[in-house]
């Protein structure tokens, strides 16, 4: 089967500035890809041109098999702005069927798209009136309409409660098990790290690092953090028994080692047996790993 | 169609909640009535019926006044989807950027259609009621109407343009008012400083009818005053105009709208979002 969306050695540049240089990737019907990468890395430019919003200065882009920004492939093609907009004096279930007809679907789906994202009882205010999730969800909302084939979402949960967040890729799901391809960029890592198959990490506009979160882990081979904290009085034989522990603060020894080292370091420490009191084993955070990929580059 | 439809429905609705539709009705009607009462005295002797007379006072204020109901109202349409943010949104859509500006341009010349209707009517009202010859001038009534709407559609399609150009609604207001300024207001000011200082000579004979011709606004004056034959009651421009022959002004008035929007077009082209 063909890939909903194909990018091969894409290049664009504004001006001099070399905005996304060389970049590849493949997306599969049904995935959902995250895209990480600091303010300016390329993610929304590379996003608009996918939807064929800017063109591209080098390199190839399919989207369904055709050419971006063309009729047939804007048909098939969602979209959810960061910070989504609409014109203040609609109300959300006018704004929903103008976006019906501009596809050539029924505008009666309106009501039923709106309570799909809770927004139901809202639905005959002006958007005006809305707060910022409320205004997201209508841009949801819109983006269910006529099951696209591909779903690009800059920044979709920015604004959305915690619950409103769980709900969303609840829908996310949903769409991919129909067969919906989704690129999403996001900041919130923890929320990207359990609700997508793949993590592309974008910085200065180079594809820096790709795969599952487990892959991303292993490439990086952060050290691990262990936390141990002495039996009362038994700081001083602590201290000694393990010279390249730095203490904090709060009486706590922290010690760090790679990966490998992991299992060996915890035989040490529970061979003292009664002088530790605690211990904790802080493997390294999303953060952390996004941290090495984005910054390898010497930002 | 339908997307054309589907966008002309939303901006209407949009105008009618920003009031644009009452604001431009009861400018209409308000200046309308002002000049039917104003011109209700000098009938008897120009020998025309008093809604023929009526319908060369509402030329007069057409010019002056559609053009900058149609700027007012057009000058946001591209500039604002822009500052709102409502654009790149809108053009992932299976919907051509022609389709967006014909649904807005669709949704401006019914508002247009209806306050020039409205407020000439009033006036023809005005006029039927107080002399029943009137009647006959209802034709050069329904001419006024429908060249009213062309000469909208031609200032309408000028102020997507200058959206587009602008990008911003600040600088598209600053571009419509200066638009309006030139091509209704000054243009005829620098004409007539010339046919004075010409003295009736090879300008006022040779370059003043294709000058009249080339700005829709005088146009639409010229092909109203020859039509109704009412050259001579109006006088100023209008009397040198009365060389030009009808179809070339009802040309003119025809020609610039399909300009003006075709230059819209252009215009939002380059617009990326």
């Amino acid at each position: 089967m063909t890939p909903t969306l194909t990018i091969s050695r894409l290049t664009k540049r504004f001006g001099e500035v070399e905005v996304l240089k060389a970049v590849s990737l493949t997306l599969e019907a049904g995935r959902r890809a995250a895209l990480l990468g600091h303010n300016g890395a390329g993610k929304s430019t590379l996003m608009k041109i996918v939807l064929g919003l800017i063109p591209h200065d080098g390199g190839d882009i399919t989207v369904c098999g055709m050419a971006p920004g063309s009729p047939a492939a804007r048909a098939r093609v969602a979209y959810l702005p960061e910070n989504a907009a609409f014109h203040p004096a609609l109300t959300g279930e006018e704004q929903l069927r103008h976006y019906l007809a501009l596809r050539g679907e029924n505008p009666k789906q309106a009501m039923a798209l709106l309570a799909r994202v809770g927004l139901e009882k809202a639905a005959r205010r002006r958007i005006g009136t809305y707060s910022k999730g409320m205004r997201q969800r209508v841009g949801l909302a819109q983006t269910l309409i006529g099951r696209p084939r591909l779903l690009v979402l800059d920044e979709p949960t920015s604004g959305l409660d915690p619950v409103s967040r769980r709900d969303f890729y609840d829908l996310l799901d949903g769409l991919a098990a129909e067969g919906t391809a989704i690129l999403l960029s996001s900041h919130v890592l923890t929320e990207v790290e359990a609700r997508t198959d793949r993590i592309l990490i974008l910085s200065g506009g180079e594809l820096v690092a790709e795969g599952t979160l487990a892959d991303l882990r292993a490439r990086a081979s952060l050290p691990v953090s262990l936390l141990v904290r002495p039996a009362c009085g038994r700081e001083p034989s602590l201290a000694a028994a393990f010279p390249e522990a730095v203490a904090s603060g709060d009486g706590l020894l922290r010690l760090s080692c790679a990966q490998a080292d992991k299992l060996p370091l915890l035989a040490r420490i529970s061979a003292l047996g009664g002088d530790v009191a605690d211990l904790d084993v802080i493997p390294p955070s999303l953060e952390d790993i996004y941290s090495h990929f984005s910054r390898r580059d010497g930002q | 169609m339908n997307r054309i439809l589907a966008t002309a429905i939303s901006e209407f609705r949009i105008a009618f909640r920003n009031r644009w539709v009452s604001i431009a009705t009861g400018m209409m009607v308000l200046f309308a009535l002002v000049l039917a009462a104003a011109g209700a005295a000098p009938t008897g002797d120009v020998g025309v019926d008093r809604l023929s007379v009526t319908v060369a006072s509402l030329t007069s204020l057409a010019v002056y006044l559609v053009p900058l109901l149609a700027l007012l109202m057009s000058f946001d349409a591209v500039a604002g989807e822009v500052e709102r943010g409502t654009l790149p949104l809108l053009l992932t859509y299976p919907v051509s950027r022609l389709q967006i500006l014909l649904g807005k341009l669709l949704a401006h010349l019914v508002i247009l259609a209806l306050a020039v209707t409205l407020g000439y009517g009033a006036a023809a009202l005005v006029a039927v009621w107080s002399d029943a010859e009137a009647i006959r001038g209802l034709g050069s009534l329904w001419r006024l109407i429908w060249s009213s709407v062309l000469l909208g559609a031609t200032f309408l399609g000028a102020g997507y343009a200058l959206s587009a150009l602008a990008r911003r609604p600040s600088g598209a207001a600053g571009f419509a008012i200066a638009l309006w300024l030139v091509a209704v207001v000054l243009y005829d000011l620098a004409l007539l400083a010339l046919i004075v200082s010409d003295g009736g000579g090879a300008f006022t004979t040779q370059a003043l009818p294709v000058a009249l011709l080339a700005n829709p606004a005088d146009a639409f004056r010229v092909f109203n005053l020859s039509a109704a034959q009412a050259v001579a009651a109006a006088g100023g421009i209008g009397s040198a105009a009365g060389a030009i022959p009808l179809w070339q002004s009802a040309a003119s008035l025809f020609v610039w709208p399909l300009a003006a929007i075709a230059l819209a077009v252009a215009a939002f082209r380059k617009v990326t979002p």
